[in-house]
């Protein structure tokens, strides 16, 4: 299927990444998930003013502080030292998921077991296996106006991680709006799953073979390099 | 009664508070906002089959970690033990008993807990395996979960600053759960990295009102390496 083929200086986790931070908007409240999402803020142009909220109490979260200038009390939900925006504030949980399910959040970038076809999302459990907890994933996830899903096309067994259905327990359900992966950019619609672009050199005949959720097309696909 | 103008006490007299089989309410994020002294101190005073509730089990060295790593706790009530992989080890070996809710519903079932209410009504995780055995209450058509409140008999709290009276000033990110679990308590003990005379602090830089707190102990500081400094 290609996976693999380009040799880049660009990760795919960068170029996912790189096509996710298109849909930022000026002024927009985001909050990013670990691992992918994380370096969506690096691509994100000056000239777009956005604040980054962290679930354990912050809002107007900056780039990682330089070493030996960590406040250790002073965090990302990761649990890594950051710093601190222009314009930012302090606040206990309850007000952080307060903003969560109030509506507050334009968008919410987060990572995935699985995602099904009408935005199902899967990203806290493997049963028997592997049971972090779900953290505040299913306010994110519910609750963000926009939820972002970036994550790899294949799990690391080959197997699609855009499902007809998720076979894993929910995060939340109906919830994806927006699919990135290192193959294609999928937008969820009310009436399925559609192929928006696929990711440069992938064709729409290898992101169809890739992929376990059926896929739509309304007019032309695009191609993002 | 304590005397509200001098709950300053020592780390042993703040310690005859604990015991085994105790409920246990700890603040602190990622071990952000974990009391290292008091916990240092449950862990030296022998105190097992704790029933934890706190966001996460931190790590396995650090903060509350410690007493899953150490066997403390017989069951936790948190949103996320993913860091430290003792707690899920002792999860899968049964030894272990743990409750998810999810983040901002265990919040605010803390804060339900502390602020005298009986329950909430919320629509998180409606769909998922986070709605089982809770009570659905429809209200104006609207289905929501019915959540519980949640207190313990003892609530640790690491501020960075308190006054003798128990106004409480948090430390950046390390506010978290702190002022939630400060409320919730049976008996709220606070560990202080300052502890200043009642009138020291500006009352609107203050977070939680003394009047939520019965002991404070001064900090002896963090007492492990936080993970990203390896």
């Amino acid at each position: 299927m290609g996976m693999g083929e380009v040799k880049e200086t660009e990760s795919y986790r960068e170029r996912i990444a790189r096509r996710a931070a298109l849909e930022v908007e000026d002024g927009m409240i985001i909050n990013l998930g670990i691992g992918i999402p994380t370096l969506v803020a690096d691509f994100i142009p000056a000239d777009k003013r956005v604040m980054f909220h962290a679930e354990n109490g912050i809002l107007g979260t900056g780039p990682s502080p330089a070493k030996g200038e960590e406040n250790a009390m002073l965090c990302n939900a990761g649990g890594f030292p950051v710093t601190l925006a222009t314009g930012a504030s302090f606040f206990d949980s309850a007000t952080a998921f307060a903003i969560i399910r109030r509506g507050l959040l334009d968008m919410t970038i987060l990572g995935v077991l699985e995602v099904s076809q009408n935005g199902d999302i899967a990203n806290w459990i493997v049963p028997g296996k592997r049971v972090p907890g779900m953290g505040g994933a299913m306010e994110l996830a519910q609750k963000a106006k926009k939820v972002m899903v970036v994550t790899t096309h294949l799990d690391k067994n080959g197997r699609s991680k855009i499902v007809r259905e998720c076979s894993l327990p929910l995060t939340a359900t109906k919830a994806a709006d927006l699919i990135i992966t290192d193959m294609a950019v999928m937008e969820v619609m009310p009436d399925g799953l559609y192929l928006r672009e696929v990711m440069y050199p992938y064709s729409v005949a290898d992101v169809i073979g890739a992929t376990e959720a059926e896929l739509k097309m309304d007019g032309e696909v695009g191609v993002f390099r | 009664m304590t005397n509200r103008f001098e709950k300053v006490v020592s780390l042993s007299e703040a310690l005859t508070h604990f015991h085994d089989g105790m409920t246990l309410l700890a603040g602190g994020f990622g071990g952000v906002g974990n009391p290292p002294t008091l916990i240092q101190g449950i862990l030296d005073r022998g105190v097992r089959d704790l029933t934890l509730i706190s966001n996460d089990t931190a790590f396995p060295h650090i903060g509350i970690g410690k007493l899953v790593t150490e066997k403390r706790v017989k069951k936790v009530i948190a949103s996320h033990i993913g860091s430290n992989p003792n707690a899920g080890a002792q999860m899968t070996a049964g030894d272990l008993e743990v409750e998810f809710c999810p983040q901002g519903i265990l919040a605010e079932r803390v804060r339900a807990g502390g602020v005298g209410l009986g329950g909430i009504l919320s629509d998180v995780g409606i769909g998922t395996i986070a709605e089982k055995g809770k009570q659905k209450v429809v209200l104006d058509g609207k289905e929501y979960l019915l959540e519980t409140p949640l207190t313990a008999e003892v609530a640790i709290v690491h501020a960075k600053k308190a006054d003798r009276f128990g106004n409480l000033v948090f430390d950046t990110s390390a506010r978290n759960f702190n002022p939630l679990v400060a409320m919730a308590g049976d008996i709220t003990i606070v560990e202080a990295d300052e502890i200043v005379e009642v009138g020291m602090i500006d009352p609107e830089e203050i977070v939680t009102p003394g009047v939520f707190v019965n002991f404070i102990v001064q900090s002896e500081g963090v007492n492990w390496q936080w993970a990203w400094e390896k």
